[in-house]
C-alpha cells in the first residue's frame, strides 16, 4: 500500500472525523478495542534476534492475528513485572498516582495532532496503563473498581499498549506542559519494557539493538567497514579541499574519545555532518581517536529497557577506559543526551577514571559535564568560536538558508538550546527560526523518534511529524527557508522523509556540515562546491 | 515470513520482499523474480555491474555498501542506479542481490 497523496492526508487530517476535529467519539474509550491493520503498527522482531539477545517468547506472529501467541501464564508475568518496577523506580510510582486529568498534555502531542485519535493524548496514553495499575496495586481499585477508573488486564489491553506505546516517540514534549511534571516518556518506557517481558516488540528497535550488541553499532558495521567508511569520507573532503585528513582509529592515550552515531558514517545526510567533524578536528589538530568498539552514539537500549539501555552505554565508558583517553566528545544524536544526561551517572557512572572536560584549544572547563565526562560537539564548537579559535567564511554557506530543529533530546533532556543557534550565527549568512511554540523546550518531534523511524509505518509518521513540517513549511514560505538544521541523527533521517512529503525543496543537515563548510582551512584549495559536492552560491555555472 | 514460488524455486522472504536467508539462498532465478516486480524489463551488463559489486561488498563486509561506495565502484552516479534500479540502490539493487535491509537511524 502505498503513501497517501499528500491532497488526501492533509485533507484527513484537518477535517477527518477525529476528536482534532470536533468528532465525538461514539463509544466510551474503555469500550474500544485496538485495531491492527497493514502500515499502523512496525514489523514485530524477528524472533532471531531475540534469541540472540536472550528476551523473552521469541517466535514469529503477527499484530493482525487474533492470537499473538503470548506465554499462557502472560498476565501474571505483566503483573508481576509491573510490582517490580513500581517498586524500583519511584518515578513510575508517582507517575502512576499523581495525575489529575487537568488534560493540559492532551493537544501538546504531535501523534495526537496528526491522528487525532484520543489514546494519544498523553493523558489518555498513560490513563491505559495506570488503569490496571489501580486495580492491581491500589487499595481504591481494588474496594471500588471500575469506580476509581480501574480496569482488569486483558489481552486486548495489553494490545493496546502495544498500539499506543508504539504511538508515542517519548519526546517529552507534553511534560514541559504538565503542572505536575508527569514525563510519559517514562511511562511509554515501562510499558514497552513490560511488553518487552511477554515478547512483544518491533524489529526496527531490536535489530539496532541486537547489531549494537554485537559489532559495536547500529548499522551492523564491522569495524573494517566502520574504518574504511570513515576513510572514504576523508578522501572526499581531500577532493574538495585539497586537504587531507588524518583520522586517528582506537588510538591509546589520545586526550578525547569521540562517539557519533553509525548512521553519519554510513547514511545521508549524516556522512556530510560526519564530514565537518572531521575537517573541524583537522583544523584544530585535536589529539583525539575515533573508535571501531564505542563504534555508536545512538542507545535503542533506551527505548527497549532499563537494563539493555545500561548495557549499552556501558560500552562507551569501557572504551574510555581502555584508551586512557581523558574525557568524551560526543557526535550530533538526539537520544544519547538523553541516556548519558539522565541516566548513565547512576547506571554505569561515576566515570572516575576520567577526568572533567577541559577543551584543549580553549582552557575551558566544561562543569556541566563533570559527572558525566561527555561533552557535545555544539557545546564544544560554539566554545571554539566564542574563543575565536575558527576562521570562518558563512559565505560559503550562502545558498543554504537553514531554520533550526531543536532535537527533542539534546533541546529537552539537556537543555542545548543556544549553543547550535550560536553556531549558525557565525557559519552562516542568515538563517530563520520556526515559530516560537514549535522550537526550543517546545521543540515538536520529528515524528519518528524511538525506533518508529521504519518504511511500513510511513503513513503514520507523516501525520506525526506534520506539526513540525507545519512550521517547517511557514518558514519556507515567509523566508525561502531551504535547510532544516538539526542535532539529530535520526531527525536527519526521518526530517528527510518528512520534508520531502510535505515541503519539497527543503534539505536536512546536520549544524556540523555547516561548520565543516564554513571553516577556513591552512593549505586548503578555492572551494568550489559544498561538502555534498554541491556547488557554491556563484559557481552554478 | 512469507514464501515466494517463482520457476520451482521457493524463497523465503521478509516482509519487505528481501530474501530472509541472504545471498545463502539467492540464485539468478531470483534476480528474474526481483526483475518482473521491479518493472525492469532487461537486465543489460549495467544491471549486473550493480548487483555483483554489491555482492562482492557484501561478502567482505556483511552489510550493504554506502550508497556513494556503490556510485564509485561501479562508476554509475547515483541518477543512473535510480535509473537502472526504480525502487531505487536499497529497496531494487540490494534485494535483487540478496543483501539485507540496513536498519537504525537511516
Amino acid at each position: 500500500m502505498a503513501l497517501p497523496k499528500l491532497e488526501e492526508l492533509s485533507k484527513s487530517v484537518a477535517k477527518g472525523p477525529s476528536l482534532m476535529t470536533g468528532g465525538i467519539p461514539r463509544h466510551d474509550w474503555l469500550e474500544t478495542t485496538p485495531v491492527f491493520k497493514p502500515e499502523n503498527f512496525p514489523y514485530p522482531t524477528n524472533p532471531k534476534r531475540l534469541e540472540y539477545l536472550g528476551f523473552p517468547n521469541p517466535r514469529v506472529w503477527s499484530p493482525e492475528d487474533e492470537d499473538w501467541k503470548l506465554p499462557e501464564n502472560w498476565k501474571d508475568i505483566i503483573l508481576q513485572g509491573f510490582k517490580e518496577r513500581i517498586d524500583k523506580f519511584r518515578s513510575f510510582r508517582i507517575f502512576m498516582d499523581c495525575c489529575v486529568r487537568c488534560g493540559a498534555c492532551a493537544d501538546k502531542c504531535h501523534f495526537f495532532l496528526g491522528t487525532g485519535d484520543p489514546k494519544n493524548m498523553p493523558v489518555l496514553r498513560a490513563e491505559l496503563i495506570r488503569s490496571v495499575y489501580r486495580n492491581d496495586f491500589t487499595t481504591a481499585g481494588k474496594l471500588f473498581g471500575k469506580l476509581s477508573g480501574a480496569r482488569d488486564l486483558t489481552v486486548d489491553v495489553l494490545k493496546e499498549w502495544a498500539q499506543y506505546a508504539y504511538q508515542c516517540t517519548e519526546c517529552r514534549r507534553c511534560s514541559i506542559f504538565c503542572p505536575y511534571g508527569i514525563d510519559t516518556c517514562e511511562i511509554t518506557m515501562m510499558m514497552r519494557e513490560l511488553l518487552h517481558l511477554v515478547g512483544i516488540s518491533i524489529n526496527w528497535c531490536m535489530e539496532p539493538v541486537s547489531n549494537s550488541n554485537r559489532t559495536g553499532n547500529h548499522m551492523g558495521l564491522q569495524p573494517h567497514t566502520y574504518y574504511e567508511n570513515v576513510q572514504y569520507l576523508a578522501e572526499d573532503i581531500e577532493e574538495i579541499t585539497g586537504v587531507k585528513v588524518d583520522v586517528p582509529f582506537n588510538k591509546k592515550g589520545a586526550d578525547i574519545l569521540f562517539i557519533t552515531p553509525s548512521a553519519d558514517v554510513f547514511a545521508e545526510p549524516g556522512i556530510y555532518t560526519c564530514m565537518g567533524y572531521l575537517i573541524l578536528f583537522h583544523y584544530l589538530g585535536l589529539n583525539y581517536t575515533w573508535s571501531t568498539y564505542a563504534s555508536e552514539g545512538g542507545n535503542f537500549g533506551l527505548f527497549t529497557s532499563n537494563e539493555m539501555m545500561k548495557k549499552l552505554n556501558g560500552k562507551m565508558y569501557a572504551e574510555a577506559k581502555r584508551l586512557g583517553v581523558k574525557w568524551i566528545l560526543g557526535g550530533e544524536c538526539g537520544h544519547m543526551w538523553r541516556v548519558v544526561h539522565q541516566y548513565m551517572d547512576t547506571m554505569n557512572g561515576p566515570a572516575d577514571f576520567l577526568e572533567v572536560p577541559v577543551s584543549p584549544i580553549t582552557g575551558t572547563r566544561f562543569d556541566n559535564a563533570a559527572s558525566t565526562k561527555m561533552v557535545h560537539i555544539s557545546e564544544f564548537t560554539a566554545d571554539l568560536i566564542k574563543n575565536g579559535k575558527l576562521k570562518l567564511d558563512p559565505s560559503r554557506n550562502a545558498h543554504r538558508i537553514p531554520t533550526f530543529h531543536d532535537s527533542c533530546n539534546p533541546a529537552r533532556a539537556m537543555g542545548l538550546l543556544e549553543e547550535p543557534r550560536y553556531i549558525l550565527d557565525h557559519v552562516v549568512p542568515k538563517w530563520h527560526e520556526m515559530p516560537e511554540n514549535t522550537i526550543r523546550e517546545k521543540t515538536f518531534c520529528c515524528g519518528s523518534g524511538t525506533a518508529l523511524n521504519t518504511d511500513e509505518i510511513m503513513d503514520l509518521r507523516m501525520r506525526s511529524g506534520l506539526p513540525r513540517a507545519n512550521a517547517v513549511k511557514f518558514v519556507q514560505d515567509k523566508f525561502n527557508v531551504n535547510m532544516l538544521s538539526c542535532v539529530c541523527a535520526i531527525d536527519r533521517a526521518t526530517l528527510l522523509s518528512l520534508v520531502n512529503y510535505w515541503t519539497p525543496g527543503v534539505e536536512v543537515c546536520g549544524i556540523s556540515e555547516l561548520v565543516g563548510n564554513a571553516l577556513i582551512l591552512d593549505g586548503e584549495q578555492k572551494r568550489e562546491t559544498g561538502l555534498r559536492f554541491e556547488p557554491l552560491a556563484g559557481m552554478e555555472g | 515470513m512469507a514464501t515466494v514460488e517463482h520457476n520451482g524455486h521457493s524463497y523465503e522472504v521478509d516482509e519487505d520482499g528481501f530474501l530472509t536467508k541472504g545471498t545463502e539462498e539467492w540464485n539468478e532465478d531470483w534476480v528474474e523474480y526481483v526483475k518482473g516486480i521491479e518493472g525492469i524489463s532487461e537486465m543489460s551488463d549495467e544491471h549486473w555491474k550493480v548487483i555483483n559489486s554489491l555482492q562482492e561488498y557484501y561478502k567482505k563486509n556483511g552489510i550493504a555498501p554506502m550508497v556513494r561506495i556503490l556510485s564509485k565502484t561501479t562508476g554509475y552516479p547515483l541518477k543512473r542506479i535510480y535509473e537502472l534500479f526504480p525502487s531505487g540502490p536499497g529497496k531494487g539493487a540490494c534485494k535483487m542481490a540478496g543483501l539485507p535491509k540496513p536498519t537504525g537511524c537511516v
